[in-house]
């Protein structure tokens, strides 16, 4: 239950959020999101310690 | 709580690695969810997998981002940073706590009785110096003659890819046992050692070594949902220290970068002088929390 006795609003976390958020839609726009599917879509063997 | 926690746990951990088919295809899952961000450490290689994995992410970009920039792709892991920031913006460590597969693992290895013993705070820092050369220096800078860098830290350090992608994908593809060498005992080894350090010790990865910790410590001050000290009610009884599985003295540092949100000290504190608050919000299961009596803790019978 929320009470009633509250701090004042914090702003970091929203300013926070919204810096990274629109860095994530950056990389949107770059087309990064079918960057990290080729790579997650592939058995990574460097990164398992195999090859 | 503490079920609770359990629960959500067990819930992550299957929603990030929700491909079971894999005893019949013998490869990872290869669907679209794998653009979807694991919040915790949880290898996309693994063949359960169904989210990438953002410190493996993070270094593969950076480790191609010569070549994709002399091609023209401005590839330079804003996707990855923007969506891990946001996670952390928004709960920070907490990922730790509730949601990271891996530190599920050591949690359940620590329940095996043996002597116990703490980390020293000093290795802490290891982790940030993981973070910096492992993931973003050292893919950046040290690259083969076509100019692409290796992702330092899956390739020589995290056990979670060992033990989730390595030894299952030898399992299912024979073939890649004769591709196998002194890196994958290594690795083998260093599973080994983090394993069994976490039945003697809490959390021994997590409060060491973990990038992916150390990205979302970096957020300890400004996160949204975290734990408040009421500084009227803390008595400095000190009763929240033993039961911190990341050695945090929360009376003392309330803002502390090792702090997982686990509730663990919320739920021990006699006095009620520890709570979650979501940006300056109190939130607390009493009804008028100014009126709420301390607790009384009663001695455990030995024996």
């Amino acid at each position: 239950m929320i009470t009633k006795h509250t701090l004042p609003v914090r702003k970091a976390p929203f300013i926070t959020i919204a810096i990274f958020l629109a860095l994530a839609m950056a990389g949107i726009s770059l087309n990064e999101p079918k960057r990290v599917l080729e790579q997650a879509w592939q058995v990574c063997l460097s990164c398992i310690g195999i090859g | 709580m503490g079920a609770i926690r359990k629960w959500v746990q067990a819930i992550f951990f299957l929603l990030t690695n929700g491909s079971w088919n894999f005893p019949f295809t013998r490869t990872i899952y290869q669907g679209p969810l794998k653009v979807v961000c694991s919040p915790g450490l949880n290898c996309y290689s693994c063949p359960a997998a169904t989210t990438y994995c953002p410190m493996g992410a993070l270094q593969q970009i950076l480790g191609g981002v010569r070549m994709a920039l002399e091609n023209g792709q401005y590839f330079l892991g804003l996707y990855v940073i923007g969506t891990l920031g946001v996670i952390g913006g928004l709960i920070g460590r907490m990922v730790c706590g509730w949601i990271c597969p891996f530190g599920l693992f050591q949690e359940l290895l620590h329940k095996i009785p043996s002597p116990k013993f703490d980390v020293p705070r000093v290795l802490r820092f290891v982790k940030f110096a993981v973070l910096l050369l492992m993931v973003i220096v050292l893919p950046l800078t040290v690259v083969s003659e076509l100019g692409i860098g290796s992702p330092w830290f899956c390739k020589y350090l995290c056990p979670a890819g060992t033990l989730e992608a390595g030894l299952p994908m030898l399992f299912l593809q024979p073939s890649l046992r004769e591709a196998i060498g002194l890196l994958f005992y290594s690795k083998v080894f260093l599973l080994l050692i983090f394993s069994g350090w976490s039945v003697l010790a809490s959390r021994p990865f997590c409060r060491t070594t973990c990038p992916l910790g150390a990205f979302y410590a970096l957020f300890s001050s400004v996160k949204l949902v975290k734990l408040q000290l009421n500084r009227e009610r803390c008595t400095n009884c000190k009763a929240c220290h033993p039961v911190c599985p990341m050695g945090v003295h929360f009376n003392e540092s309330p803002n502390d970068t090792e702090c997982i949100s686990c509730l663990a000290c919320s739920r021990i504190c006699p006095f009620q002088a520890i709570h979650l608050e979501i940006g300056g919000l109190p939130l607390t299961t009493m009804t008028d929390h100014h009126k709420a009596k301390p607790r009384v803790v009663s001695p455990q019978p030995l024996g």
